[in-house]
């Protein structure tokens, strides 16, 4: 079957099996390896992308399911060569070590961003407790995304950039 | 300020040089930002199944359902007839390869897929190879397998009775399921010290079976080359050379027509250290097909069979007088190692390094004795960042001064105080055998003391009590084992345990660092370069760190057992200083001086006396490759290669202490709040030493409240996926407390002690002693891992029961 749907601002066509997950058709038909696959079971959030903005799991959604949505994966993120300030913010405060949980997290705590710019601890790790982390113990993730909300500024420059 | 001060070995000044440091980073040691995070915050990391190679083929694996069953036919007819399946192999197929048995690497055989029998659920039956991922799995159910139930043994306190079903009996001669015993200390001593104590203590402590589960499953890429007979081999794998050796013993492949490559590592914690039949799967699809085979296990794979950690039943007593002094401790292990004993541990460590179980106290007499056993589950045991069975050592002790604190009314925390190693008789000699290298313990448990405001908790928690409120504040004060190791005592199928490191220093002045170990998340591009920053002067940026490929990377054992940092870092230390000797002597031509008329700063050689005349470290690279007149023995490069074989282990250590409060209605347990003090000896990157302390007390928390891979009577495992294995959110830890001592290791070339899994050592107990001091008011003395809500309840109900 086809499905068009928008992936990082583009949009794309393809022929694709119906039971194809939407992380295999990011992963194997785009290539876009940054979102990954942990699980199965919607547990590990490491495979989150955002459609239409909220956070999805992407094991967990057939490619067919996103026709006609917007998709963002974390290759989306920096635009124009400018970090969104939650990438910056993972770099200064350790939010990640090996990293492989890390685009899912950094796109739940945009979608975060994005609805409540001000989040305490509390909502931030709400906003991240259907993912897994392995390494980092999340409080620095959790400060991570604190330094993102206080340093917004990165992210106005690059919407200024894009439009 | 109650850090400890640091000893007179601590190598060079900590501020970095102001003259060549415009930006406002230290160029050595300090916090900078990590080298590998552009990449991964950029979603372009280099992970196993993100590779595709050109022709590349999927493997799936066919897993047995039952835990204990003759096999008794295959039928593979349908799968081949599959339209996209290029291959199908099962262990008949293996067997005329020589291949379907391979050795473990603790001298044991363990089946790559099965011949005769299944030994746990989850095991290996069969290989598929199809064109893309979703073909192999559906190939898979076209697979007909014949099973005959056989009587599973899942209970190792019954697994040496008389009349129980012999799980290795392809072993001849084996008529039941033991595997070895294996004892440390002086049985006689102890005996005596326990025969004549005014106080003895003694429980039952189960350290459940629980996985390390690192957010990117096990996996491998195997592409052989039929014309070179080049065999290179894409692994998640946290030891790349022992991996190459040992895939040129066992699969016959000479050993420089092998190339392992380890890209990015998504986690390891001990996960990705043995070599999984699957890996071999993929080496043998890609010979029989001629393209690359890629193979990825799924979530309940990695949970069902690949190395689990821990299982260790544990029979604890201790021995003290009425006022608190430990004499002695002993104990009895039943060691749970599954269906193929497949640990990976230094070869004469049968039970790891469990016998430092004496813990950081000063003591009399101790004996430890173990008994390992095979069951009908998955093999492993040695993982999830256990510094090979410290983990075990330290919960035991740790539980059992706690039950012996409550036994004597004393506070836990005086009754260690009053019990540690002073720092007077460092190096200690336990009475295991063990040389602690240093430690300063007392400061480190009263920062923690005071930093968590320990005498006000427990005046809270008295008023809590009294109101029906349930607290509990639980300390733990462990002794880490480390740096693995001294090569004429530790080896790994006759590998010794030493590792190379090179340093080259290209004419522009910028370097390159090879290593043998394997990062996993723990940032090593960032910390080896700055540990050549810091002897160089070389500014950490200008230094790339290569890693993960045998092509490309001196021998060396890999990064396990928190070894990274004290083999490797010491090894790349001296290199480094031995690149600075032959830079030393060749500014000394330069300048036209003697070498002894030089002095160093960081950065810079200069005339004694005249800083004025002076060459930068990045002049004399240029000078040792150019045209300078080199001094007589000098070549003309700035390189420098070392293999670091470790003096001894070293002993990191820590206090923690924990707070929990239990809600009585339910038993669910809260983590309020967690201080940890740390000492790791000298501290190269804070930022990335308290990063690793914080994922290991998640570790801590996760087992002592959620994590537990259980079987039922049948040997289903009960944990085989995230739904069932619970691992703790960010909503299940607190924000953790941090706090550090710096008692540097005298024996270590930079007094560096290691860091990456201490709190996963040390923060068990802490959480399950204050589980139990809140607990208390109902005369509860232990309780076993998890404390979850229904375990819990049940022992306010004065049922506490194991959880196996």
């Amino acid at each position: 079957m086809q499905v068009t749907m928008t992936v990082n601002g583009t949009e794309v066509t393809r022929d694709v099996e119906p039971r194809l997950l939407l992380v295999h058709f990011l992963r194997d038909t785009l290539r876009l390896t940054g979102t990954h696959w942990g699980c199965d079971t919607s547990n590990c959030g490491t495979c989150v992308v955002l459609v239409d903005g909220e956070p999805v799991k992407s094991c967990t959604a057939l490619a067919a399911m996103t026709d006609g949505h917007d998709v963002r994966t974390v290759e989306g993120m920096a635009r124009n060569g400018t970090l969104d300030p939650v990438q910056q913010g993972f770099m200064e405060e350790h939010g990640l070590q090996c990293g492989f949980c890390t685009p899912g997290m950094m796109l739940t705590a945009r979608a975060l961003l994005d609805r409540n710019p001000d989040p305490d601890e509390g909502e931030i790790r709400e906003a991240i407790s259907g993912q897994i982390c392995r390494c980092t113990g999340y409080a620095t993730i959790v400060r991570s995304v604190q330094w993102a909300a206080a340093h917004p500024a990165a992210a106005t420059t690059e919407q200024e950039v894009t439009t | 300020m109650t850090t400890v001060e640091e000893r007179s070995t601590m190598p060079q000044e900590r501020e970095s040089n102001p003259a060549a440091n415009a930006a406002d980073r230290p160029i050595g040691y300090g916090r900078i930002q990590r080298k590998e995070d552009p990449r991964f915050v950029r979603g372009k990391g280099r992970y196993l199944d993100d590779i595709v190679l050109p022709g590349m083929l999927h493997g799936a694996i066919l897993r047995s359902p039952m835990a204990h069953a003759r096999l008794v036919s295959i039928d593979t007819t349908e799968a081949l007839a599959h339209p996209k399946v290029h291959a199908v192999i099962t262990g008949k197929d293996l067997e005329g390869l020589n291949l379907a048995w391979a050795p473990t690497l603790s001298a044991d055989t363990m089946a790559v897929l099965a011949t005769d029998k299944v030994r746990f659920q989850g095991q290996e039956v069969a290989f598929v190879v199809a064109e893309d991922r979703y073909s192999a799995r559906d190939a898979l159910e076209l697979i007909d397998v014949e099973y005959e139930e056989l009587p599973v043994v899942i209970d190792a306190r019954r697994a040496l009775e008389p009349g129980t079903a012999v799980i290795r009996d392809d072993k001849e001669g084996k008529t039941d399921n033991h595997i070895f015993d294996w004892e440390a200390g002086d049985k006689a001593e102890t005996d005596a010290v326990f025969a004549r104590a005014a106080v003895v203590v003694s429980e039952e402590v189960v350290y459940p079976r629980v996985h390390p589960a690192p957010m990117e499953t096990c996996g491998a890429i195997a592409d052989y080359d039929p014309i070179d007979g080049k065999l290179t081999l894409y692994e998640t794998t946290q030891a790349p050379h022992a991996h190459r050796t040992l895939y040129a013993m066992v699969a016959g492949i000479p050993e420089h027509k092998i190339r392992i490559i380890a890209g990015d590592i998504g986690g390891g914690f001990g996960n990705k250290v043995g070599i999984y039949p699957g890996y071999v799967c993929a080496v043998v699809g890609s010979i029989v097909t001629g393209k690359p085979v890629k193979w990825v296990e799924d979530r309940s794979e990695n949970l069902m069979s690949t190395s689990f950690a821990r299982d260790y039943i544990m029979k604890g007593e201790v021995a003290a007088t009425k006022d608190g002094k430990i004499l002695a401790v002993r104990t009895h292990v039943l060691a749970d190692h599954g269906a193929f004993n497949a640990t990976a541990q230094p070869t004469k460590y049968p039970a790891g390094f469990f016998s430092i179980f004496t813990g950081s106290y000063d003591l009399e007499a101790a004996h430890c004795s173990v008994t390992g056993v095979y069951t009908n589950k998955a093999p492993g045991g040695v993982a999830y960042a256990c510094s090979f069975r410290v983990t075990e050592a330290v919960y035991l002790v740790e539980r059992m001064v706690d039950v012996l604190a409550q036994k004597l009314e004393m506070d836990p925390a005086e009754l260690r105080l009053k019990n540690f190693i002073r720092p007077e008789q460092f190096p200690y000699k336990n009475k295991t055998g063990w040389e602690y290298d240093s430690g300063d313990y007392e400061p480190a448990l009263r920062m923690c003391m005071e930093q968590i405001g320990y005498a006000d908790l427990r005046r809270e928690q008295e008023e809590k009590r009294a109101r029906g409120e349930l607290m509990g504040i639980g300390v733990s004060f462990f002794t880490e084992t480390v740096g693995a190791g001294p090569r004429k005592h530790m080896d790994i199928v006759g590998l010794g345990m030493a590792d190379g490191a090179e340093v080259r220093v290209h004419p522009t002045g910028k370097a390159v660092v090879r290593l043998s170990v394997q990062t996993q998340g723990q940032g090593h591009e960032t910390t080896f370069a700055q540990i050549v920053a810091e002897e160089l002067g070389i500014p950490p940026e200008d230094i790339e760190v290569v890693h993960g490929d045998t092509d490309q990377t001196p021998f060396g054992l890999g990064t396990y057992g928190s070894r990274s940092t004290p083999v490797s870092g010491g090894a790349v230390a001296l290199a480094a200083r031995k690149v600075r000797d032959k830079a030393k002597a060749i500014a000394a031509a330069m300048l036209e001086t003697r070498p002894e008329d030089l002095d160093w700063e960081k950065g810079r050689f200069f005339v004694k006396g005249d800083p004025s005349a002076a060459k930068t470290i990045q002049e004399v690279a240029l000078g040792a490759h150019g045209t300078v007149a080199l001094p007589d023995g000098i070549d003309g490069n700035l390189d420098a290669e070392v293999t670091y074989d470790p003096p001894n282990l070293t002993f990191p250590f820590g206090a923690y202490i924990c707070v929990v409060d239990i809600d009585p209605g339910t038993g669910k347990v809260k983590v309020r709040r967690f201080v940890a003090v740390d000492d790791c000896g000298t501290r190269i990157n804070p930022m990335i030493v308290e990063g690793q302390i914080h994922g290991g007390l998640a570790d801590g928390v996760g087992m002592a409240l959620m994590e537990f891979i259980g079987f039922d009577e049948q040997g289903n495992c009960l944990g085989g996926s995230f739904m069932d294995y619970l691992i703790p959110t960010a909503m299940e830890v607190p924000d953790w407390e941090t706090g550090y001592t710096v008692t540097p290791s005298p024996h270590h070339p930079i007094g560096a002690k290691g860091i990456g899994e201490s709190a996963t050592v040390g923060s068990p107990p802490a959480v399950v002693n204050a589980v139990v001091d809140a607990l208390a008011p109902f005369g509860v003395t232990h309780m076993d891992m998890p404390c979850t809500p229904a375990r819990v309840w049940e022992a306010m109900q004065g049922r506490p029961t194991p959880p196996i």
